[in-house]
């Protein structure tokens, strides 16, 4: 579903992604890790083209992204991203957060809009604070409103960029119960996180970036037991030990 | 375009339209200083504690900063002169316009300045105070010596724009019937039937002027934060 | 000082019969008004189109954008207001500027004023509103896109809704400028408020009287715009969010 071939970007003189090569095929669930500055948000980012790179190819579903000829909106509304730092609509209600990108992009009236967004808020735990607005929200819930209107969208896959870095220790189960319940349905996922255990639980192949370059790329069980790169022995039995 | 543009006025006229930007630059650099003393003064009264004090300079400032400009300099220009005449007694012959002027901005723009500046000793951290306090300065010294130092360093871009602001409203005093840059260009426009020319002239010259300096405030800026 | 306050000047004729001294300040007022809300309208609209341009990836967009702003910026009003009612008229194609000059004098004087005030005072909100913009996460913009929004729908639902809360303090210190500002009009002959002020004071001999009196008004005009501005403030305050501070 989602094809990364030899990607590579720069910014300036400085490469922040050095020929990164990936497949992600429907229903799989991808954790990407790394230490900080190794290029995974970058990566993910230009899979549904919020960056851009200089070389190489991505395709979603076929279409390619780096083509200036692709409809990058009509792609990204099919694509959902969930944030660090959950990006919520301050000056709009819950519900309307939800709403508001099924009615303007995707064309649906109002009352089929409401009717999926007060699903999903039911499913995120979250229906009792349908016209709250963001700011009365707790960051664990908010980050649960941000997946559910990526998932008003009924997008073909979903990235996550490092969607629990900037909650409280307490609320980052809320939501790593959410994401877990995404997978088991079968929902392809491209997630990168620190939470191992996350990984351990879901995930069926985990990428470890350093620097730009994808330095591997293996099934869950084969990663966390036996890791071939030294690098990513380093990684893993640093932040292992908590 | 049926205009037929003809630039020959201007080089005649250049000494008499220096001598405008002298006037102009002249009442710039009255008002500037005069501005930043006065407007200093009326941001430490704010930041006393006397009540009194710190309303008067409240009320002052609130009252200049509600008006414009063109009105404050046409009750320095119509009634002033008169008022100090008869409570001084200086002889109604004296020109007393250049001198309104000057007084007339520099109140105004005293009230602009004084904003700035409060807000300028306000961003020096509360705890340069209490350092200077601890090492046995007085309020007067600690202010002299550490605080406002400090907070006129921060302030310098702001009051240099505030300046190239000024420099622009001289041109009001075209009220006061006085021949800053402005004026003299409408002058010799108006005498030689090219009021279009030296309009547009006066225009350039200030366009280049403000925005040199206000690339230079931008550079000096740009040096002090690196 | 031997000078005689008479403050029922204000009630005596005008020379003309039709109206007290007061009529006169009064008309002035309403010139005054209508020339800050007009100029107004004309600098929100410049003022965001502008300040978005300025914030588009498009290099020649934002360009034009700050060419506008700085030639606004450094020509004095009163020299931009002469330009206007002198120069634009003999420079424009002679249909047009033989329109204009067949206009009633006072239209004449009204539209020049409004549209370089409006233009003046556009460049600085323009200024304004890319401050509001760029003040805003970069997060913002890539969750409306995420979302599929174009650019122009993220400007529309995602950035302004925002960028316009947080910049109503220095938009509400540029609407009371636009009256303080309106004043220079006087200077090309238009009858607002500042000038009728300059009218009493030449008729009826009582300076102190008059100015005071017209003081007092751009005041009252100033503590009333204060007040409504405040007013939209709590209404469009987002619940939660400390006014606008990220």
């Amino acid at each position: 579903m989602i094809s990364i071939k030899n990607v590579s970007k720069h910014y300036g003189s400085f490469q922040v992604l050095a020929d990164c090569s990936a497949e992600v095929k429907k229903g799989d669930v991808i954790v990407i890790c790394g230490p900080s500055g190794s290029g995974k948000s970058t990566l993910i980012k230009c899979v549904n083209g919020l960056e851009p790179f200089q070389q190489g190819a991505i395709a979603v579903n076929g279409i390619s992204v780096g083509d200036p000829k692709t409809n990058l909106s009509k792609l990204r509304a099919h694509v959902g991203m969930v944030f660090q730092n959950f990006e919520l609509f301050p000056h709009m209600s819950v519900i309307d957060n939800l709403c508001i990108a099924q009615t303007k992009v995707l064309g649906r009236s109002r009352a089929e809009a409401v009717e999926r967004a007060r699903k999903l808020l039911d499913r995120v735990g979250l229906l009792v604070q349908a016209d709250k607005f963001p700011g009365q929200l707790s960051g664990g819930q908010q980050q649960r409103v941000a997946i559910a209107r990526a998932l008003a969208m009924d997008p073909i896959c979903m990235l996550f960029d490092e969607p629990t870095s900037a909650l409280d220790p307490e609320m980052v189960n809320e939501v790593l119960d959410v994401m877990v319940g995404l997978a088991q349905e079968g929902m392809t996922m491209m997630v990168v996180t620190h939470e191992m255990g996350f990984a351990r639980k879901v995930a069926n192949r985990v990428i470890f970036m350093d620097e730009g370059r994808i330095v591997e790329d293996a099934p869950e069980e084969d990663f966390f037991s036996k890791p071939r790169s030294e690098r990513a022995q380093q990684f893993l039995s640093k932040i292992l030990h908590h | 375009m049926g205009y037929e543009f003809d630039w020959s006025s201007i080089p005649g006229a250049l000494p008499y339209l220096w001598t405008g930007m002298v006037m102009t630059l002249k009442i710039t650099a009255v008002a500037v200083a005069a501005g930043i003393v006065w407007g200093t003064l009326l941001a430490l009264m704010r930041m006393s504690g006397f009540k009194l004090l710190a309303w008067l300079a409240a009320s002052y400032v609130n009252l200049f900063r509600s008006i414009p400009l063109v009105m404050v300099l046409l009750w320095f220009f119509l009634i002033v002169p008169s008022l100090l005449i008869s409570l001084f007694d200086i002889p109604r012959s004296y020109d007393t316009r250049l001198v309104s002027a000057m007084v007339a901005f520099s109140l105004f723009e005293a009230a602009y300045y004084s904003e700035i500046i409060r807000a300028g000793i306000r961003s020096v951290s509360k705890g340069q105070m209490g350092a200077a306090s601890a090492l046995g300065m007085s309020y007067a010294q600690a202010m002299r010596l550490v605080i406002l130092p400090q907070a006129f360093r921060n302030m310098v871009p702001l009051l240099l724009t505030q300046g190239i602001i000024l420099f622009q409203d001289t041109s009001l005093v075209y009220v006061s019937s006085l021949a800053d840059f402005f004026g003299v260009s409408y002058q010799v426009g108006s005498r030689d039937g090219r009021l279009v020319e030296l309009l547009l002239f006066a225009g350039a010259v200030y366009f280049i002027i403000s925005f040199s300096a206000s690339l230079l405030v931008k550079h000096f800026q740009k040096r002090k934060t690196t | 000082m031997n000078y005689h306050w008479n403050w029922a000047i204000f009630l005596a004729n005008t020379p003309s019969g039709r109206t007290t001294y007061l009529g006169w300040l009064l008309s002035g007022l309403e010139v005054t008004l209508a020339l800050s809300l007009s100029a107004w309208i004309i600098a929100l609209l410049a003022g965001l189109l502008m300040g978005v341009l300025r914030t588009v990836p498009n290099r020649w967009l934002s360009g034009i954008a700050a060419f506008y702003v700085e030639v606004f910026r450094n020509i004095p009003l009163l020299v931009q207001l002469f330009i206007w009612y002198f120069v634009l008229p003999e420079i424009v194609p002679v249909s047009i500027g033989d329109a204009y000059k067949a206009l009633h004098p006072f239209l004449q004087q009204f539209l020049a004023a409004m549209i370089c005030l409006g233009l003046f005072t556009g460049a600085r909100v323009c200024e304004q509103v890319r401050s509001g913009i760029n003040s805003l996460s970069v997060g913002q913009k890539y969750a409306g896109l995420a979302l599929g929004f174009t650019l122009p729908q993220t400007y529309r639902y995602v950035i302004l809704p925002m960028a316009i809360r947080i910049i109503l303090p220095p938009l509400t210190s540029e609407f009371l400028n636009i009256f303080k500002n309106s004043a220079v009009a006087s200077t090309i002959g238009l009858l607002e408020l500042a000038a009728q002020g300059r009218q009493l004071v030449d008729y009826t001999a009582q300076p102190y009287e008059s100015f005071i009196a017209v003081t007092v008004l751009f005041m009252i005009i100033n503590t009333v715009v204060m007040i409504l501005m405040h007013r939209v403030e709590a209404r469009v305050r987002v619940p939660g969010h400390m006014g606008g501070e990220q």
